[in-house]
């Protein structure tokens, strides 16, 4: 067990646990940010996607040891009411259908456009290939990040 | 023209004031009035039969209560729009709110089947119906004027002659104090203003801004992490446990052997998994372990053996076969395929002395309950189970496995706790779409005339046939065969079930069949349908002209008669669920291998309640019939899944998709649901446009296995 200070949205915490102990259960058992979603466990599915310093990564793969120094932001911390233009263009197109892997695709949409602000659909495509659709929204997802990128 | 509808309102409805000023009506959300006797007879005349309500606050503003299990297929949006079409509300005045869910108070509250919304649509429309017919009789009472001289619009009721208007909110509480009347006029479809529109998903900024809507985020006080070994195979149980390491793992609190199942109790996920896995448990098996191997061996002896009762037989096909001049035969295989719900399973359970309470995604509370009840020695009434937002569901959660394991731990620690499936656990542990083949057969005269068909399937613990299923009734001698051969791999509903495997096979086989007898596929399948119209042969299931509706719709809008370069077409046309689906598929080559490229969708639900929903669902569904068919299969080695992630187990993924088109019937009907039907018929449709484009026929899935081959000359 070791002590950790994390940047998670901008608010430092203090944590105790093993240090093998992937960000994702940090932030869900020990913050209580239940937005990043358990999805597989090995970075396949993209359900647990968070930034860190910006980049898009899987936070169920990530040892809390090794993120420990960097800027951190999940789903709850994009923005503070759903304004982001990912959460807006998601809902103006209405994209969820169950929902779970919506966070995770939020996420990495978000850090995409973030670095290519005006992506071709290839693009597109491309960076939203880690990221698990079961109820198939992917081309309302696609239209999505394209309305945001406008 | 309006439907003027009676019922038994004290079983049904039940005004009241509200504290404070305004109005609450409660109802049953299944309280159908189609059969007025039958109904009367199976809902007791108790208050408790209300299951749901609307509220007109003094300021017009309506809260209508959802009290449905909402897995993603969007009944929590398109129930309430029912409500507040017939209330005559705009849908900005509207709340939806999840229902409270005390243990008495539901009444049949099951997703599956894609029933919730053909089920409850006559009860929605009279609880809106009724509050609006007491808000007008309440204006018109302080207008001094007759209720018939009023209208409504907007949440207003409007009295004409004087130019006189009043918010609904303005009169709620008077319209509380009246009796609930004993009739109802329901508006023309045709004069709906709110249904058939795109009505957002009412949790969709829950959803974007992360909030915890989930069983997996139900966090309690005192509340531990549970997470359990099982058995590695089907076919094993436990032997014994050595939980020596575990023990002395930090965060381990319980390691409790409930012989099915050993379960590791801690404070935290991870460390909570990390006992589990350092847990040495034996296991062991009287019989020998399954393969899919030996599985398949079984299945084509099976297929080769005639059924002593079939399914269902019309005519004397057994001697139109003998003495046909051609018989056309073709076989088809699909493997397991697992729910893969993108949530885990899970569930939170707090079993006490004499109560429990429980929480968590699960798409059979009542029945589930009713189990729990048994199980724990417990009365029904001290058990109660709150539902939350499901990730995903498609035939999974109907199972109530995880909600008895929980329990089960809770009892044995004497603590709430929150039961987690690992992916591995939940992909691993059963309950799959079956192992299923089946084999068509053609009679084919001497001058290519299709005499008589034949259908017999195989399937492990599930059944490979839907033995009423077009062609039957279209066809004066038909028989259908379905054998099931028992496994210890255990099987379930899956998304579409039976449906998921037969669209594929028998569209694929259809539109072979109509190559064969030189017939376009389409003008194949109408002719067959006027047939079933004109002169039907035993049960008739489906509607010929809705059926021949969709197919003429989809095949309009792709421009089937119209052949474009470079594309390879297939068509599929499918019904089930109450629902007709057309698809046609378009392939392109793309450095020499086959891309889906484009599926155009005809499709009759009925009315269309919630037109974003329900195109949703079409191209949701499409999308995940491609995905299994393409890159989906389990099986099964030395009795354990050789698939235990999705590094293993592919799922398709946005490059992956095509795009998807969807048209839809006009239709004044009674909707019917849409959770399923679209998926069976993607299956076909690709495999009848990937075998245009690689020139030979596909009758394995998944596709991409096929596909590897390859492609033949020319």
């Amino acid at each position: 067990m070791a002590n950790y200070t994390l940047d998670v949205n901008g608010k430092k915490s203090q944590v105790e646990v093993s240090e093998d102990t992937p960000l994702l259960w940090v932030l869900r058992d020990h913050l209580e940010l239940f937005g990043t979603k358990y999805g597989c466990g090995i970075g396949q599915c993209g359900a647990c996607t968070v930034h860190l310093d910006g980049n898009a990564i899987r936070s169920c793969s990530f040892p809390v040891s090794a993120v420990a120094d960097k800027k951190i932001t999940t789903i709850e911390g994009l923005s503070a009411d759903g304004t982001h233009p990912v959460q807006k263009a998601w809902m103006e197109v209405d994209v969820p259908q169950c929902g779970y892997c919506q966070a995770g695709q939020i996420m990495t949409a978000s850090a995409f456009l973030a670095q290519n602000p005006n992506p071709t659909d290839a693009e597109i495509e491309q960076a939203m290939h880690g990221n698990i659709c079961r109820c198939g929204t992917y081309l309302r997802i696609k239209k999505a990040v394209k309305a945001a990128s406008q | 023209m309006q439907t003027k509808i009676t019922f038994d309102r004290r079983s049904f409805l039940k005004a009241s004031a509200l504290a404070g000023g305004g109005f609450m009506l409660g109802f049953n959300f299944f309280a159908g009035c189609t059969s007025p006797e039958k109904e009367v007879q199976s809902i007791p005349k108790e208050w408790f039969d209300v299951n749901a309500y609307l509220k007109i606050a003094d300021n017009g503003l309506v809260t209508i209560m959802s009290p449905n299990p909402e897995i993603g297929q969007g009944v929590k949006t398109s129930m309430p729009m029912v409500v507040a079409e017939e209330l005559d509300v705009p849908w900005k005045m509207v709340v939806v709110e999840q229902a409270p869910l005390a243990p008495n108070s539901f009444k049949r509250q099951v997703a599956g089947g894609s029933q919730s919304l053909r089920q409850s649509w006559e009860a929605l429309r009279m609880a809106g119906g009724t509050a609006r017919k007491m808000l007008v009789e309440a204006a018109a009472q302080k207008w001094q004027v007759p209720a018939a001289e009023c209208t409504t619009d907007a949440g207003q009721v409007k009295h004409e002659a004087s130019g006189k208007s009043i918010g609904y909110g303005e009169v709620a509480s008077a319209a509380a104090l009246l009796e609930v009347p004993e009739t109802v006029e329901l508006k023309d479809p045709k004069d709906f203003k709110l249904l058939g529109k795109a009505i957002h998903n009412v949790d969709n900024k829950k959803i974007v801004t992360g909030q915890p809507l989930f069983g997996i985020d139900v966090k309690k006080e005192g509340m531990l992490i549970a997470m359990a070994a099982f058995p590695p195979a089907f076919g094993m149980k436990l032997k014994s446990v050595d939980d020596t390491a575990t023990k002395a793992m930090p965060g381990i609190l319980h390691v409790v052997n409930l012989d099915d199942f050993v379960a590791v109790v801690g404070k935290t996920t991870w460390e909570v998994k990390k006992g589990r896995d350092a847990l040495k448990v034996e296991w062991e098996a009287d019989d020998p372990l399954e393969s899919t191997a030996d599985q398949d061996e079984l299945l084509t002896a099976a297929l080769g053996r005639k059924t002593d009762e079939p399914a269902r037989r019309d005519g004397n096909p057994e001697q139109v076969f003998s003495s046909a001049a051609k018989v056309f035969e073709r076989t088809y295989k699909a493997p397991y395929w697992a729910h893969n719900t993108m949530e885990p399973m899970n569930f939170f359970a707090d079993v006490r002395e004499t109560e429990a309470i429980l929480e968590g995604p699960i798409q059979t509370p009542e029945g589930t309950r009713r189990r729990l009840a048994k199980e724990l020695g417990m009365e029904e009434e001290n058990i109660s189970i709150m539902l939350t937002r499901m990730g995903g569901g498609f035939g999974r959660r109907l199972y109530g496995d995880f909600v008895f394991e929980a329990a089960f731990i809770s009892r044995a620690i004497k603590a709430p706790v929150k039961l987690i499936y690992t992916r591995e656990d939940d992909m691993t542990k059963g309950l799959y779409r079956p192992y299923l083949t089946s084999t068509y057969r053609a009679a084919i005269g001497e001058n290519g005339e299709l005499l008589a068909f034949h259908v017999r399937g195989a399937g492990m613990n599930g059944r490979a046939v839907r033995q009423d299923n077009f062609p039957a009734g279209a066809m004066t001698h038909y028989l259908a065969e379905s054998h099931v051969e028992p496994s210890k791999v255990t099987t379930a509903a899956w998304r579409a079930p039976g449906h998921n495997y037969v669209g594929f096979a028998e569209q694929a086989y259809l539109e072979e069949l109509a190559h064969e007898l030189g017939k376009d596929p389409v003008a194949f399948r109408i002719e067959l349908l006027e047939q079933a119209k004109n002169a039907p042969i035993g049960e008739l299931i489906y509607e010929p002209d809705r059926f021949i509706g969709v197919i003429k719709l989809a095949a309009e809008k792709a421009g089937w008669d119209t052949p474009k370069p470079g594309v390879f077409k297939g068509f599929a046309a499918y019904y089930s669920h109450n629902s007709y689906v057309a698809e046609v598929a378009e392939v392109v080559m793309k450095n020499d291998k086959p891309v889906i490229q484009k599926i155009y969708c005809g499709v009759d639900c009925g009315i269309v309640v919630n037109k974003s929903g329900a195109e949703t669902q079409v191209v949701g569904g499409v999308i995940d019939g491609i995905g299994h068919s393409m890159y989906s299969a389990l099986t099964i080695k030395d009795g354990a899944s050789e698939q235990q992630n999705f590094h293993n187990y592919q799922l398709i993924r946005m490059m992956q998709v095509p795009d998807v088109e969807v048209h839809f019937v006009e239709s004044t009907i009674s909707p019917t649901g849409l959770g399923e039907p679209a998926l069976p018929p993607a299956g076909g449709a690709i495999a009848n446009a990937l075998s245009a484009a690689i020139g030979r026929r596909l009758y394995v899935q998944p596709f991409a296995e096929a596909l590897k081959a390859p492609l033949a000359e020319g």
